[in-house]
């Protein structure tokens, strides 16, 4: 077993334990359900407004090459600075490069998921940089020192009292449960920190190949503080991120909005097109932007599940799966939780280490009906599970699968094995054997009938 | 017409009450019933577990065991969308791939056959109680059935019908899931056959034999007082 599936099974089942946090999020959830139907109620078609979406990411995806090209050489023509980073170290190293080079000392940081990928907060405070984030909820687990519980709402398992003790603690406020007086206590912080930073580090949500610009959707206004405030912007973004036209923007930014977090639009959609230029009174001097592989190549080599780099991080899929609300954000170890983390993680991350996320799923499918771009996620878990299962077999797979098998392509010996299996049920419901062990601790087995259909169908039509 | 029943292997060796039911309404619909002893398992346990191999064997015999049947109804929105969704995805490019689709375009899932393809609803049952129904996630988002499990329920006499919260929301079995995965599972299933206990009905009915197994078996350790019942049962009384 793998140490990510050992960590993976204990937290899980921890968490799955934990009734009144599964309450408090399905809870938290609640509102987001309401308000995402009432937005998809005002599309004309949802289904086809899929469609389109799904088509905007297939285009860019599909000719990634050529649309990163037509993208990098509109971006620079704006006068900024492409870095090209194969994996995370690279990344890192760019980075720290940037702010070496900058003589930099505080950085100011927006919602990046991809620099939680690459781990940038470490590399950056090892290096003696103040790297503070200027996302409330990402500000909230950061002073915490954990990860994001979910890519969209970072600290949505956190209660309004927790956070008023952890500013308490180390921000010295009084205590509070006013959810606009919370906010206050950070905006408060954070204001002063925008102004001293010397970087400010963002991430993208789409990059526009046909302008050379970066779109930035937030919902605090702290993304625009952060790229305008300090004298260097630093964008990061996966290399997927890259769409070909302005207008594929009219249908994915209300889509990302309404998917993920049931809102019409999300409150501020910026597009950043450079540094400040010559006559202009604000704006970044220098605009880097840091694109980054880390292994998205090997998914876009897979035409089988290229489709997973359609993902526009909207959250949707966690928010609708069974799994991911019992057992809570934090319990994948990975930088994306959810369905979507877990058809990612194998190829970001190792097949062989990931695999048990592919296997920790029902197969229900709400992922795939609630994700706004079509991407085929539940049957892309069965792909990565027969993936693994050829890659890496187990021993008792292959026993019991082959076993099985033997057993099925026989119907006397079915006959006969259901016989001894029904007449001996009582005694096995009561031995540790593999499977029923575990199915029988929490739940019962239906009595178990003297005769199968088989045998009564045989009886009733002679 | 001719139907040749696809019977789960566990309601076969479990719950053959499922697939005599079934029979039943077919029967007093005026249909020819046979049931074809070859049959054992969809191969869905090892589709599942990524031993596409092993599951490909059992999808070749299923396909001989079929063959040249009229129409194949399964009580299963699971083993149903097993055949019709993945035998063609298993078998594609090898020289079975032509008899999958075609056994995929004669395989219906027990309700679906009632309602889309012979336009039934009324099958003359008579059932007073209250009931609730349970959407196999298999049934509902690889097969699209919601309304016609209903429509069949509706029209069942004495039957009421109630909603249930939570209610497109798995049940948590997923096959062997339940048992390599036992808390997540368990988790579901207490969110799952909470809201079911909560509505009060005297059943949940479901066309999936194995959502009602994880069901009912949550709902019986816990002393709940609300029995897992499969459409066909429903639908089968008359009396």
């Amino acid at each position: 077993m793998s140490d990510s599936k050992a960590i993976f099974l204990k937290d899980a089942a921890v968490n799955a334990a934990d009734g009144d946090q599964r309450a408090f999020i399905r809870k938290a959830l609640g509102g987001y359900y309401t308000n995402r139907d009432l937005q998809k109620a005002r599309y004309r078609d949802w289904e086809r407004a899929r469609d389109a979406a799904s088509m905007a990411k297939w285009s860019a995806v599909n000719d990634l090459a050529n649309v990163l090209e037509k993208f990098t050489a509109n971006f620079e023509r704006n006068g900024g600075v492409v870095h090209w980073a194969r994996d995370a170290a690279e990344a890192r190293a760019i980075i720290l490069k940037i702010a070496e080079d900058n003589k930099a000392k505080a950085i100011v940081k927006s919602k990046c998921m991809t620099s939680e990928e690459i781990h940038l907060n470490d590399a950056l405070e090892k290096a003696g940089y103040g790297v503070v984030e200027s996302d409330l909820g990402e500000f909230i687990q950061q002073l915490r020192g954990e990860a994001p519980y979910h890519f969209v709402f970072p600290c949505m398992h956190v209660k309004r009292e927790a956070i008023s003790e952890l500013f308490t603690k180390h921000l010295g406020t009084a205590p509070t449960d006013s959810p606009e007086e919370l906010t206050m206590i950070a905006r408060r912080h954070l204001r002063q920190l925008y102004v001293d930073a010397d970087i400010g580090i963002t991430g993208a949500n789409f990059l526009v190949a046909e302008t050379g610009q970066i779109s930035i959707t937030e919902n605090e206004g702290n993304a625009r503080l952060t790229a305008a405030l300090p004298r260097i912007h630093i964008a990061l973004s996966g290399i997927e991120k890259v769409v070909n036209h302005l207008d594929d923007l009219s249908v994915l930014l209300p889509m990302l909005a309404t998917a993920g977090a049931g809102q019409p639009m999300t409150c501020y959609n910026t597009l950043y097109s450079g540094p400040r230029k010559k006559g202009e009174c604000d704006g970044p001097e220098q605009f880097h932007l840091v694109l980054l592989d880390n292994a998205r190549t090997r998914l876009l080599a897979d035409p089988e599940q290229r489709d997973a780099l359609h993902c526009i991080r909207c959250g949707a899929c966690l928010n609708v799966c069974p799994i991911f609300k019992n057992i809570g954000g934090l319990a994948y170890g990975t930088t994306y939780q959810g369905p979507i983390g877990s058809v990612i993680t194998p190829h970001l991350r190792g097949l062989k280490q990931w695999n048990h996320l592919s296997g920790a799923s029902s197969l229900c499918g709400a992922c795939t009906d609630a994700c706004p771009v079509r991407i085929d996620l539940h049957h892309h878990l069965l792909h990565n599970r027969r993936n693994a299962a050829k890659e890496s077999p187990t021993l008792f797979d292959q026993v019991f699968h082959h076993g099985f098998n033997f057993v099925i392509k026989r119907p006397w010996l079915f006959a006969t094995g259901g016989r001894i299996f029904r007449a001996t049920l009582p005694l096995l419901q009561k031995l540790p054997l593999p499977y029923m062990g575990a199915w029988m601790k929490t739940r019962d087995l239906p009595k178990a009938p003297s005769q199968s259909f088989r045998d009564q169908w045989k009886n009733q039509n002679v | 017409m001719r139907v040749s029943l696809f019977v789960p292997c566990f309601v076969d060796q479990l719950t053959p009450q499922v697939g005599l039911a079934t029979a039943k309404v077919l029967k007093r619909l005026g249909h020819e019933v046979e049931f074809r002893s070859a049959q054992t398992c969809c191969g869905q346990p090892s589709f599942n577990s990524g031993q596409w191999d092993v599951a490909r064997e059992a999808a070749v015999r299923a396909l001989e065991v079929f063959r040249g049947a009229e129409v194949v109804v399964g009580p299963s929105g699971s083993c149903v969308a097993m055949m019709r969704q993945f035998y063609p995805e298993l078998l594609k490019g090898t020289p079975h791939a032509a008899e999958a689709d075609d056994l995929a375009s004669r395989t219906f899932e027990f309700s679906e056959f009632l309602v889309k393809k012979l336009g039934v609803t009324d099958v003359g049952a008579k059932f007073a109680k209250k009931v609730t129904y349970h959407d196999g996630c298999h049934a509902l988002r690889e097969l699209r059935l919601k309304e016609e499990p209903r429509q069949l329920l509706r029209a069942v006499k004495g039957l009421e019908l109630i909603e249930t919260e939570e209610g497109e929301t798995c049940c948590g079995f997923g096959g062997l899931f339940s048992a390599k995965f036992p808390m997540i599972s368990t988790a579901m299933v207490q969110v799952k056959g909470g809201a079911l206990a909560r509505t009060g009905a005297d059943y949940v009915v479901s066309s999936d034999p194995s959502c009602l197994l994880q069901i009912g078996g949550w709902l019986s350790r816990e002393g709940k007082p609300i029995l897992p019942l499969h459409i066909a049962e429903v639908l089968a009384n008359d009396a």
